[in-house]
């Protein structure tokens, strides 16, 4: 064991902080998948190219601004706005013109209307941006490294993976907390979530509601996109690989509970990137072997509350 | 109508603090008819899902014909000769009301033949006489989502029935049937259920109703039974009409 | 005494009766389509061949919507059976045992991932579909030495049933016994749809709940379908594989299971022959799609997806049964 840590100690050093940055981009997405599906109930297969578009519309961003001679801090506030502006304008276009139609539909109906959107984003996406590499990586590199200690050792890490996407994440989830908690609007998104019936029944304005959260739902997945951006080349596909880890990750930690998708995105990331360093053929696969094997012992997810009906 | 037919003992099970049984006896006779009364709340359908295997008891046992089913699947349950209907109706929603009846028909015995119809002669003849004898024939091929609420409710009952059960518990039976129709619906319940010597217990806030049909009441009140014995003498208890029939009427 | 209330207005009840009727006349017109087609364009009876076996294996699809479950991740039985057909043909050699190989193959795997996936319900039930069929893509993309990875595995044209033949023979005769086992798969499950166990999947949509009081094992009769779905799977993925003779670990992809879901969606969930409408139609649109605008063949296809739902619910099915229905009025 000594021995192992001996000479793979580093290695796995770099895993575990590779896992916490990615966890707090998987979070991120799949906290959006989440909000969407408990309000709406519509698996939005779509949440995926929101992530793509995010990333690769931050991407152009941010070489714009770097040609207008804008200064490089500016890459920063550059990222959010660009993640702000694809979910406020993508977000009302959806939901008003493709999900309002589909709500009385049967959910195999909702699922394919989205991945038909899937689709359709793709190409767009393909169309807009080509299939060359694009690459920004200005913010990353603005915000410069940080020896972590390890052991003996230390690992050069960028601050930017080691800081801000986690620090992201988290002020995400306790303001998602705070939010759902202790405001009027947030109370009303839980009641939602958690009892449609009662909620249309008390009269809550349910096609305000739904436009709000599906907006906030694809900020947040563009934002995933759009942080991920200055950490590696954008290439086509990135959005079909989000959606299924989110997919994952929602599966696993049930409806409802925002930690659930924190802890979980957290097992995953750092499943991922642990797999990466000692087994890279099984990385594609470890999020689906944590969530098979969750559901073996919890069938209705990590943090879900089983549905019993009443007879 | 002697023989016990079901019998529950110390029967106990709680909800987080709420006591939905605490402590139940009763014995159920070969061939009554035993109605169950008490307030909202009191814990009269957590013992019929006790007894059909929804809910397990903390403590206590149920034995149905000499044999212990505390415990027992919903399923294996079934097979042994109890069947419930439901307050809520619990139909095939897209199926025809027909389609229903022969499927629990069917599940007596014929439900694993994947390449014969559904509405073979044989299922289809006795779910149409079941229907018949429910006076339901005119609606055997209207789909379930269709039906008003008293329809649904028969309907409800009858897929139960087709079970052949021996012993049949249901859940407000008359729930949502029409004032003007009640006694009439209770009554062509009560010939079939007597022509096919069932055993019935079934929940019932109509005291009319419990009056006329019942050959004891057992009054439930906060998980246990207050009072058991035939009607006329219970509904006349100064104690059960205060604290019963009075929550009953204004209810 | 009063027993239904208003009427609901089910404008596809009427049509759907008349459809059911003409269902035997419309399999053989469709049947007669096919073969003229064939026989017309050799380019086509390649499409149409595959279009079938995506029709066979979108039957099982059909099976698993009639219980209210959508799984997305159901390429992985054609994937298994592709790969049945690759990893054997060189020691069998014999595409009817091939078949048959796959088609029992599919079966058991359905069995041993359906005894675990038909615990679930809902998004559950379909994300661990998704979840298997991407495991075995990974398994396929990773293992190179012994699925050649991404590069896939070639099929050399094989005997069938002990009958040597030469390349332009071979193909008629895969293209005839893919009808004939679409012909014969959607009888059967025609039948099976109408019987108690049949109703009883339907049931499971609906009102599971009460099938448990019936005493019938709801999940028992979930996981019958889904092993059926799996050998349907299982043959549409061997048709697959002894057709376009190059099997690939994009077989499995989990796009390759929306495309699935995606025909039974487009073809109308309201018979057994609107799979192989969708399929064709399908396979049609993206061949078209894919030569005329390379770059954008996808978004063309997701927006056919969408007008089918939007305007044409109930699909092709539903489309052909309006025309009809209206006819007869």
């Amino acid at each position: 064991m000594a021995e192992w840590f001996q000479d793979n100690g580093l290695l796995l050093g770099l895993a575990l902080l590779d896992g916490l940055s990615s966890a707090g981009l998987i979070f991120l997405v799949a906290v959006g998948l989440n909000l969407v599906f408990g309000v709406l109930r519509i698996v939005n297969v779509a949440h995926g190219s929101l992530y793509a578009i995010g990333a690769y519309s931050a991407a152009s961003i941010g070489i714009f601004a770097g040609s207008l001679g804008l200064p490089d801090w500016a890459s920063i506030p550059a990222l959010f706005l660009s993640a702000a502006l694809v979910g406020a304008v993508l977000g009302p276009l959806i939901e008003r013109f493709l999900l309002r139609r589909i709500y009385a539909q049967e959910e195999v109906v909702q699922l394919l209307v989205t991945f038909a959107l899937f689709m359709i984003l793709e190409d767009v996406q393909k169309l807009v941006w080509g299939v060359q590499p694009i690459e920004n990586r200005v913010a990353m590199q603005l915000l410069g490294n940080t020896d972590v200690p390890f052991g003996a050792d230390f690992i050069p890490y960028t601050n930017y993976q080691l800081f801000l996407l986690p620090g992201v994440a988290i002020v995400t989830l306790v303001g998602l907390a705070w939010f759902l908690r202790r405001t009027l609007t947030g109370r009303v998104i839980v009641a939602v979530t958690t009892d449609r019936e009662a909620a249309s029944a008390m009269g809550i304005d349910a096609a305000k509601i739904y436009l709000l959260t599906f907006t906030f739902g694809a900020m947040l997945a563009a934002l995933g996109g759009a942080l991920s951006s200055p950490t590696a080349a954008l290439v086509p596909g990135i959005g079909a690989q989000t959606i299924v880890l989110s997919f994952a990750v929602v599966a696993t930690a049930g409806l409802g509970r925002i930690e659930g998708a924190a802890l979980t995105s957290l097992m995953m990331g750092l499943g991922r990137s642990i797999a990466v360093y000692f087994e890279p053929e099984l990385e594609v696969v470890v999020p689906y072997i944590i969530m098979v094997l969750v559901l073996l012992v919890r069938p209705q997810g990590l943090f879900g509350v089983a549905e019993t009906r009443r007879v | 109508m002697s023989e016990v037919l079901l019998q529950a003992s110390g029967l106990r099970l709680a909800f987080g603090g709420v006591k939905a049984a605490d402590g139940i006896d009763l014995g159920v006779m070969k061939g009554e008819f035993l109605a169950i009364i008490g307030p909202n709340g009191a814990g009269k359908t957590t013992f019929i899902n006790m007894t059909t295997g929804y809910l397990r008891p903390n403590a206590g046992t149920i034995t149905y014909d000499g044999r212990r089913i505390t415990g027992m699947s919903p399923r294996a349950i079934v097979k042994l000769g109890i069947a419930r209907s439901f307050q809520l109706p619990q139909l095939f929603v897209e199926h025809t009301v027909e389609q229903n009846i022969a499927l629990a028909v069917a599940s007596r015995d014929g439900i694993w033949s994947p390449l014969t119809p559904l509405l073979r002669p044989r299922f289809r003849d006795e779910a149409r006489d079941l229907l018949g004898r429910f006076g339901l024939s005119a609606i055997a091929d209207t789909r379930a989502d269709a039906l008003n609420e008293g329809a649904r409710k028969l309907a409800d009952i009858a897929m139960a029935v087709a079970l052949k059960p021996r012993l049949l518990l249901m859940d407000e039976p008359t729930s949502g049937v029409a004032a003007s129709e009640k006694m009439e619906v209770v009554e062509t319940l009560a010939r079939v259920l007597r022509d096919a010597a069932v055993t019935a217990v079934f929940v019932e806030h109509d005291m009319d109703v419990v009056e006329r049909f019942a050959d004891r009441v057992a009054v439930w009140s906060q998980g246990r039974i207050a009072a058991l014995g035939p009607p006329t003498e219970v509904l006349n208890d100064p104690a059960v009409q205060r604290d019963v029939i009075g929550i009953e009427r204004h209810a | 005494m009063s027993t239904t209330q208003d009427p609901p207005r089910d404008p596809m009840a009427r049509p759907a009766r008349l459809m059911k009727r003409y269902e035997p006349i419309l399999a053989i017109l469709l049947a007669a389509a096919m073969i003229t087609a064939a026989i017309l364009a050799p380019w086509l009876r390649f499409v149409l061949t595959i279009a079938l076996a995506k029709g066979i294996a979108v039957l099982g699809i059909l099976l698993l919507l009639r219980a209210g479950q959508v799984s997305f991740g159901h390429a992985i039985y054609i994937a298994f059976g592709a790969y049945v057909v690759a990893f054997l043909a060189p020691t069998v050699n014999d595409a009817a045992l091939l078949l048959a190989l796959a088609a029992v193959g599919a079966g058991l795997l359905g069995l041993v991932i359906g005894a675990f996936v038909t615990r679930y319900r809902q998004i559950f039930f379909g994300m661990l579909n998704l979840a298997m069929s991407m495991v075995f893509y990974s398994l396929l993309e990773k293992l190179y030495a012994i699925t050649k990875g991404s590069d896939g595995i070639r099929v050399e044209i094989m005997p069938i049933a002990g009958q040597a033949l030469d390349r332009v023979a071979y193909e008629w005769v895969i293209f005839g016994i893919a009808l004939g086992i679409a012909l014969v798969v959607a009888i059967l499950l025609r039948l099976y749809l109408s019987s108690p166990m049949g109703e009883a999947l339907a049931g499971i949509k609906t009102r599971e709940t009460r099938l448990e009081f019936m005493g019938v094992p709801a999940r028992g009769v979930l996981l019958s379908a889904y092993v059926m779905s799996a050998v349907v799977g299982g043959i549409g993925g061997a048709l697959i594989a002894l057709t376009s003779r190059h099997v690939t670990p994009q077989l499995a992809y989990w796009t390759s299971s929306g495309e699935l879901v995606f025909i039974a969606i487009l073809g109308g969930a309201g018979g057994v022959l609107g799979p192989f409408l969708g399929a064709a139609t399908y396979e049609l649109v993206r061949i078209y799609a894919a030569a005329s605008f390379a770059d954008a063949w996808q978004m063309i296809l997701g927006a056919v997806l969408l007008l089918v739902i939007l305007f044409a619910p109930g699909g092709l099915w539903g489309m052909a049964a309006r025309a009809i229905g209206g006819r007869g009025r």
